[in-house]
């Protein structure tokens, strides 16, 4: 059995040191967090511009720096960079401080290096926008920005094994294992593709399979890892519940280092490379149901008997929601790297709707609930509202699941019409036309929720026009914010 | 402290082992790769592109053409590629060996073009579908790229490189003239002929 990171009975030293870390961590982690959240809206706004140019292609049509060419490679890159790598080096500081038991080493320096990042992701977008962009997915900034990425990505790896190497704690959890990993990868990852793109170390086809080398790898081995070590943090944490197996934990880890790294050139199924390479990819995707199943098994067996918590806690219904859908989209893409299903799926909308169902569903579902744990710990506030974060779950959560099933039947059925050299190509640009526009609408819903999240965010990090106590459960009932500060200002005349 | 070094140790391993596989194996495969001589007139094929056409390559890439469009045919009886005309035979590696970057692309929003110059030869087609789709392919959900061209007044004179609008499409004593990276883009767009024959690809 596992140690849990904390029981629920502790003594007060412990709580003690625990303000301490968290006091240490403050500053960096609200930085890298703050910061992504801006960049949560601003990938938004350029998702809903590529969105209805989709269905609209004069929306905004005269305005080259607008293009869909151009904001859809920006949404992506603002949504990787910016939102998901942001919010996953904030939450794996933290956690890591946390599961070490020591203070955030060097609190100065990563914070400097969170807008080094954020310098990285506008310098990269306005290239992108200006016509700079490389078309290479994933990596279409810039060669010029690599080092605003690669620099405090070795910086976040040496304060990580730093915290591991001085730790107090006796006990190894196994989130540990998945953020010490996941900050070896990415710099890794990173470097080694900037420089077989932009310094021309390889050439021909072999240019692809870089490509997709690191943009399969930049998920399932920098943000799936972080995400999982999350959920494996909080889902025991907030239920009071060990994890189930730490037996299968260790194989869940082992399998995906091994594993996951192989299965990027599924993304070229059919295309212009020797077939064994193809071939490996599709192995790796198979192999990948050991590395889910046994994620899933211990998230889900934790959760058995206390699911009732899932109607008051945001944190946990937003982590379980995220793990589910971890089990749901890997399930998806294991199948889907097959030849059989690549033949009908592979140039669709399916695909999208299937990253969507990763990245969102998965690990942005993950990455809100922890900052809704994370947040009120670092802040000592609480959310105002539990309204505003019941809009953001409903809109993540409808949006997403209505983009996602949306996007794969209509990719599904593009796909069959697209191989019937019967059926005329504008035929399958017709039929996909209502579901880009239904993708529009759960869009909006989703960059609703995010604007509800943001206002969250500002009135906890502001917090001194309103400072809250006791958690922020769905079931709570706060003053509405105005009532709040009249109330406030009353108070404070008063003591005057 | 061991537990550490195995992790870290296991990670960079793991990583590093299919960066060979994947990446730095094949790359030295295909170093073999060499042109083909055609017999006819003695041109090689695959050639690198020259001129206009490789600024061309400029225009596509800052464009994004690449999010919508596809340049690879997938082999006969896998897809429907060759049946659409997309192409004679499958590409292979050789037919890439001197594209950098490459933009095989993974979205087919609008059609493969890795031959689209063999499918339309003619210039004027490809002005008058990047001036507005509309024209050429209705129903298209392709943006208008009016800023790859500029309007002149004319008087009586139709200005040479003027694109043959139909009435419809742009106002009375106006003529519609491709800007220099349209032009590049449309040279590029007419090299991309991917039908020479490759002993490797014989479907």
């Amino acid at each position: 059995m596992t140690p849990v990171p904390e029981g629920p009975a502790e003594s007060r030293l412990e709580q003690i040191s625990r303000i301490l870390i968290d006091d240490s961590s403050r500053v960096p982690v609200l930085l890298w967090f703050t910061s992504s959240v801006i960049w949560l809206l601003l990938g938004s706004a350029a998702a809903m511009i590529s969105s209805i140019k989709l269905h609209h292609p004069d929306f905004l049509g005269g305005i080259e720096w607008l293009t869909f060419g151009r904001i859809r490679p920006v949404h992506l890159d603002i949504v990787f960079f910016g939102w998901s790598s942001m919010a996953a080096i904030g939450a794996l500081l933290w956690l890591q401080a946390r599961l070490c038991h020591v203070r955030l080493p060097w609190p100065l320096l990563l914070s400097g290096l969170a807008m080094v990042w954020n310098v990285g992701v506008v310098v990269g977008s306005v290239a992108v926008l200006a016509g700079h962009g490389s078309s290479i997915e994933y990596l279409e900034f810039p060669a010029y920005c690599a080092p605003f990425f690669a620099i405090p990505a070795l910086g976040v790896l040496a304060a990580n094994v730093k915290m591991y190497l001085t730790k107090n704690s006796e006990h190894t959890y196994v989130s540990q294992w998945y953020l010490l990993a996941a900050t070896v990868w990415l710099p890794v990852l990173y470097v080694t593709a900037m420089l077989c793109t932009y310094f021309g170390l390889v050439q021909g086809v072999s240019q692809a399979i870089t490509n997709w080398w690191f943009g399969h790898n930049a998920l399932g081995l920098w943000v799936t890892p972080i995400a999982v070590a999350t959920a494996y943090y909080l889902i025991p944490k907030v239920t009071g519940r060990p994890v189930h197996s730490y037996h299968l934990s260790l194989l869940g880890f082992w399998s995906l280092a091994i594993f996951y790294n192989w299965a990027g050139t599924h993304h070229l199924t059919g295309g212009p490379l020797p077939a064994w390479t193809i071939t490996v990819g599709v192995v790796g995707s198979m192999m990948m149901f050991i590395p889910v199943i046994t994620v899933a098994i211990n998230h889900h067996m934790t959760m058995r008997g206390v699911f009732h918590m899932l109607k008051t806690s945001p944190t946990l219904r937003f982590t379980v929601f995220g793990s589910f859908m971890y089990t749901v989209a890997s399930f998806q893409g294991s199948l889907e790297a097959l030849r059989s299903h690549q033949e009908i799926t592979h140039f669709t909308q399916y695909t999208i709707g299937h990253a969507h169902l990763g990245l969102y569903g998965f690990f942005s579902m993950i990455m809100f609930g922890a900052m809704y744990y994370i947040f009120p710990r670092v802040t000592n506030n609480e959310w105002s509202s539990a309204r505003l974060i019941k809009v953001h779950f409903w809109g993540s959560a409808i949006g997403v699941l209505a983009y996602g099933i949306g996007l794969c039947w209509a990719g599904w059925w593009q796909g069959l019409m697209m191989n019937d050299p019967s059926i005329p190509f504008l035929q399958t640009v017709e039929y996909v036309k209502p579901y880009l526009i239904l993708r529009s609408v759960s869009g909006a819903g989703m960059t609703i929720a995010h604007i509800a999240f943001a206002i969250s965010v500002w009135r906890i990090l502001s917090r001194h026009h309103f400072v809250m106590s006791g958690p922020t459960l769905f079931t709570t009932q706060r003053p509405a914010w105005k009532e709040f500060v009249n109330e406030q200002n009353q108070r404070e005349e008063m003591a005057q | 402290m061991n537990r550490t070094f195995l992790v870290i140790l296991g990670a960079f391993l793991t990583i590093a082992f299919s960066l060979s596989g994947l990446v730095l194996i094949p790359n030295w495969q295909f170093q073999e790769h060499k042109p083909v001589v055609n017999p006819r007139d003695g041109s090689q094929y695959p050639a690198p592109y020259y001129g206009l056409a490789l600024q061309g390559r400029d225009v596509y890439v800052d464009q994004g053409c690449a999010y919508c469009h596809t340049q690879q045919v997938r082999p006969k009886g896998y897809g429907g590629d060759i049946r659409r005309n997309w192409g004679n035979r499958r590409t292979v590696a050789r037919d890439y060996m001197y594209e950098y970057p490459i933009l095989l692309g993974t979205m087919r929003t609008g059609p493969d073009l890795a031959n689209i110059g063999a499918r339309q030869p003619a210039r004027d087609w490809h002005y008058l579908h990047l001036f507005n789709p509309q024209i050429t392919s209705a129903g298209s959900v392709m943006p208008r790229y009016q800023y790859l061209f500029r309007t002149v007044k004319a008087g009586e004179m139709v200005p040479a490189g003027a694109i043959p609008l139909p009435a419809a499409f742009h106002s009375e004593g106006t003529h519609i003239i491709p800007t220099a990276r349209g032009e590049q883009l449309v040279e590029y767009l007419r090299a991309q002929n991917r039908t020479f024959p490759l002993p490797e690809a014989k479907q």
